[in-house]
């Protein structure tokens, strides 16, 4: 089933990414065809198989909780697009009318 | 010989035996950079002056270790000018991914893998081209645009760490690191006919590795010869605690591998790797060199790996959907590039949209259909689940052989341009190095020989954690072919 419009442009609402009307519309011709492809995995029964999400058998690698010198706040502070005071400065976050 | 050609090993002995200084093996590769750089562009960033500083700093050590008679206990790494890919963190020198939205971004930290590095006295002489965020295969997908291959200069040089292999093929660096999601270390070797090791995953720590996909991505070495890649692994091999999934287990010492007899190892050959989809001059090539590890004194068994083609659609449904999550730190709020706008949403949005190319966006909304209600359970989980076969296969395999055998890449490096035109069946090129970074077993590229002139490369792949056996069987078929040893007339 193809890809309609409007389940790109909710995907990428969902992953906050702007596109072009040109990018949805190449979007939704090759998504459809990496999904066509990815139905090859509908015809192996994996009704009794458990999933995978790493590979490694450990599980949980916790450290006591030291403290420790973290960086800098102006070194965290150096690649910022824009500051204030010490802080991270953004647009406003509620839109005001 | 230029001291530009020399491999690690080579150029480690001439700098103990005080016939060369650190400094002139490092302005010999800058000097070959500044002159083959036009053509091949392998670089985003170089770094001669800290190049040369730290050059400086190893003949210090050199001259100390020489009055004290120490000099056979210095690391080997000492003095080596190495190349990073440019998705791998080191402090105070940009790291762009090869992206827009990480254009003027310089970290604050190195990676584990480069402190390893600069311990032993490595000598960073830049940052290289990668496709962006490492999503791709060519470096074609770079907003730096793509490198070119030394073999060919209108062709690919693989990826995406090409620009880790169009630097080494070209003498523009003596060793490199890359990193490897689904073949990326692999492949370009193999187009560039070079040596690269994509190691066991969590053998070698993921911290300060700019994520993709963190259940697959791994720094691997790429490099000249299989001897210099056994000296970057053990440098940056072992357990961190930065990474929570880097194992604690020794490291073996892979040195003493090289040169160990190779009769009697049990070597697969899947037949799935020389079937559909593979180009039949690359088959005619490996089979060649499948017929070397034979006269070596290896036992060839032809086995099946009935998943190898359902490997692609679980790596491109894991590994973006990790991308979706991993990518969404790219906000502009704490660094990078940053849109233009008046709130936060769509400043979040436009900084995403034009700071993100076509292959990145195009992940990122795959993972994020794949990982989005009503559609997690029939992709995502299915995925996962097809990820435990495709891992029991290979334990069965390794049940009946040591290594498995086969081409690295099913194609010959393709001409500038065909990826960007044709992404979807792009995908279809990683069928060789996909199920392997799935399963989480390690995997070496090593020069095979040629077809009209292309450099085709030999897959070795193994048991979890056991890359002795890899370069064992690597270094005894490099030592009887030599193919590793030729070098692009074009340049």
């Amino acid at each position: 089933m193809p890809l309609s419009r409007q389940d790109v442009e909710h995907v990428a609402w969902l992953a906050r990414l702007e596109l072009t009307d040109e990018e949805i519309q190449r979007l939704q011709v090759e998504l459809s065809a990496i999904l066509e492809y990815a139905r090859m995995l509908e015809q192996i029964d994996v009704s009794q198989v458990p999933p995978t999400a790493t590979v490694l058998p450990m599980r949980n690698v916790m450290r006591d909780d030291e403290v420790a010198p973290s960086l800098p706040r102006d070194v965290v502070l150096a690649n910022a697009p824009d500051q204030e005071e010490g802080y991270f400065r953004v647009p406003p976050v509620l839109e005001t009318e | 010989m230029e001291l530009y050609q020399l491999t690690a090993h080579e150029a480690r002995d001439l700098l103990r035996r005080g016939d060369i200084s650190a400094t002139e093996l490092t302005r010999a590769v800058l000097q070959r950079i500044t002159a083959v750089e036009p053509r091949v562009k392998a670089y985003i960033t170089l770094t001669p002056e800290v190049a040369l500083a730290q050059a400086a700093e190893a003949d210090k050590r050199f001259a100390e270790a020489r009055r004290a008679g120490t000099v056979d206990q210095l690391p080997d790494l000492l003095g080596i000018p190495l190349a990073v890919k440019d998705v791998i963190s080191t402090a105070g020198i940009r790291t762009t991914c090869a992206s827009k939205i990480l254009d003027d971004y310089v970290p604050p930290y190195d990676a584990t893998a480069v402190v390893r590095l600069r311990e032993q006295g490595a000598v960073i002489v830049g940052k290289t081209n990668t496709d962006e965020f490492a999503m791709g295969w060519s470096t074609e997908n770079s907003a730096f645009g793509p490198s070119h291959n030394p073999w060919d200069l209108s062709r690919v040089p693989g990826g995406s760490s090409g620009g880790n292999a169009a630097a080494l093929a070209a003498d523009a660096t003596i060793i490199a690191i890359g990193s490897d999601t689904g073949g990326s270390v692999r492949q370009p070797a193999a187009f560039c006919n070079l040596v690269a090791l994509r190691p066991t995953y969590g053998r070698v720590s993921r911290f300060g590795l700019v994520a993709f996909a963190s259940s697959l991505d791994q720094i691997g070495p790429m490099t000249k010869d299989v001897t210099d890649a056994a000296l970057v692994y053990q440098a940056i091999a072992g357990h961190d605690p930065k990474d929570s999934t880097s194992v604690n287990r020794p490291v073996e010492d892979v040195m003493s591998e090289l040169g160990r007899e190779v009769k009697g190892l049990r070597v697969g050959v899947p037949k799935e790797y020389f079937g559909e989809g593979i180009d039949p001059n690359v088959a005619r090539v490996v089979r060649q060199a499948l017929s070397v590890l034979e006269d070596l004194g290896a036992h060839l068994e032809e086995i099946s790996l009935p998943l190898t083609q359902h490997s692609i659609p679980v790596y491109y449904i894991i590994a973006p959907a990790e991308a979706s999550a991993n990518l969404a730190r790219y906000d502009g709020v704490r660094y990078g590039y940053r849109a233009e706008a008046s709130t936060l949403w769509e400043q979040y949005k436009r900084t995403r949209g034009q700071g993100f190319g076509p292959e990145v966006k195009r992940r990122i909304i795959l993972g994020t259909y794949a990982l989005s209600a009503g559609y997690y359970d029939a992709y995502y989980l299915r995925a996962q689940k097809v990820r435990t076969l495709i891992r029991r296969e290979y334990e069965k395999a390794f049940e009946q052989v040591d290594v498995i055998a086969g081409p690295v890449t099913p194609v010959l490096p393709w001409p500038i341009g065909w990826a960007m035109e044709n992404p979807v069946q792009a995908y279809l090129t990683d069928l060789l190095t996909i199920s392997q970074a799935i399963a989480g077993v390690p995997a070496m590229a090593v020069p095979a020989g040629f077809w009209d002139d292309l450099p085709v490369g030999l897959q070795l792949v193994g048991r979890p954690f056991d890359e002795p056996t890899l370069f064992r069987l690597a270094y005894a078929y490099e030592q009887a072919t030599g193919w590793g040893k030729r070098r692009p007339a074009t340049l």
